[in-house]
């Protein structure tokens, strides 16, 4: 792991929340949306708030991408895992939602689960195949 | 009352949307990654119009984003009706849990003792936040 790998996955750690986030705020203005009314969904992204909030879903998608052109899946997504508390915090305190305590904890032991595998190797390694004659490069991982 | 109830059904659908749309999305994604390379030496090697048509081209990536789409609409639909801080935790950490039993299954990926453990603790997180 070096800085630009720590920075890609900070980017992954922010946009995610803060999109949500905006998203939330966007869509408690739109309003409940009922399944027989489900095209509104469409006109929901015309909301300075929405839009906002997918241009920075747009960033973590782009961040989430080059992690995982280096790391497993299964390493990606919990070391991105303090997004859950920085959304708790949003929640409550740019949002004013409700947080219970035992919402609280149920973030702290999602955190505190996934912190296990930051510890770990970010890429499942596997001895290298041997290569057959007619074997093409390219269709190694497909 | 009964609207609340409607309310946590239309919430937990979309939860189950988002999960199961969002791991296929995921692992589509993760198989597209690791056919395609390292995308910063991509991109230093070969420059960032070079790395855009080759993962535009990467069927497996169109699939992902197509899955992704559904999980995004879910997502909207799941936030018109229950607060942020259910709706995106759970979604999210559920998506983990079946994201471990995914990338195991279908990307071969070494899910180790740490890895389950985590996924347990995920698991348990959600349904304190579900109470």
């Amino acid at each position: 792991m070096n800085l630009r790998k720590y920075l890609v996955l900070g980017g992954v750690t922010i946009f995610a929340p803060v999109g949500d986030s905006l998203l939330s705020f966007g869509m408690k203005q739109v309003g409940n949306i009922s399944l027989h009314n489900i095209h509104s969904l469409f006109f929901a992204m015309t909301n300075l708030w929405v839009a906002l909030g997918i241009v920075m879903l747009l960033g973590f998608f782009a961040a989430y991408m080059t992690a995982l052109s280096w790391a497993d899946l299964t390493y990606v997504l919990p070391a991105s895992s303090l997004g859950y508390v920085l959304l708790a915090f949003i929640a409550k305190f740019l949002l004013h939602e409700q947080v219970s305590l035992t919402r609280w904890l149920g973030i702290a032991l999602v955190s505190a689960g996934v912190g296990f595998v930051t510890t770990g190797p970010e890429l499942t390694r596997r001895p290298p195949r041997r290569q057959l004659p007619g074997d093409h490069p390219a269709a190694e991982h497909s | 009352m009964i609207r609340h109830a409607i309310s946590n059904l239309n919430a937990w659908l979309a939860i189950l949307a988002v999960v199961l749309s969002s791991s296929a999305g995921d692992v589509l994604l993760a198989r597209a990654m690791k056919q395609i390379g390292d995308l910063g030496q991509l991109r230093a090697r070969r420059g960032l119009f070079f790395v855009a048509l080759l993962i535009l081209r990467n069927r497996y990536f169109l699939l992902g984003v197509g899955c992704m789409a559904v999980s995004f609409y879910s997502l909207l639909f799941g936030l018109s009706w229950n607060d942020v801080s259910l709706i995106g935790p759970a979604a999210a950490s559920l998506t983990f849990v079946a994201n471990a039993l995914a990338a195991k299954m279908f990307l071969h990926e070494r899910v180790d003792g740490r890895r389950w453990a985590a996924a347990l603790f995920v698991a348990a997180g959600v349904v304190l936040m579900a109470l």
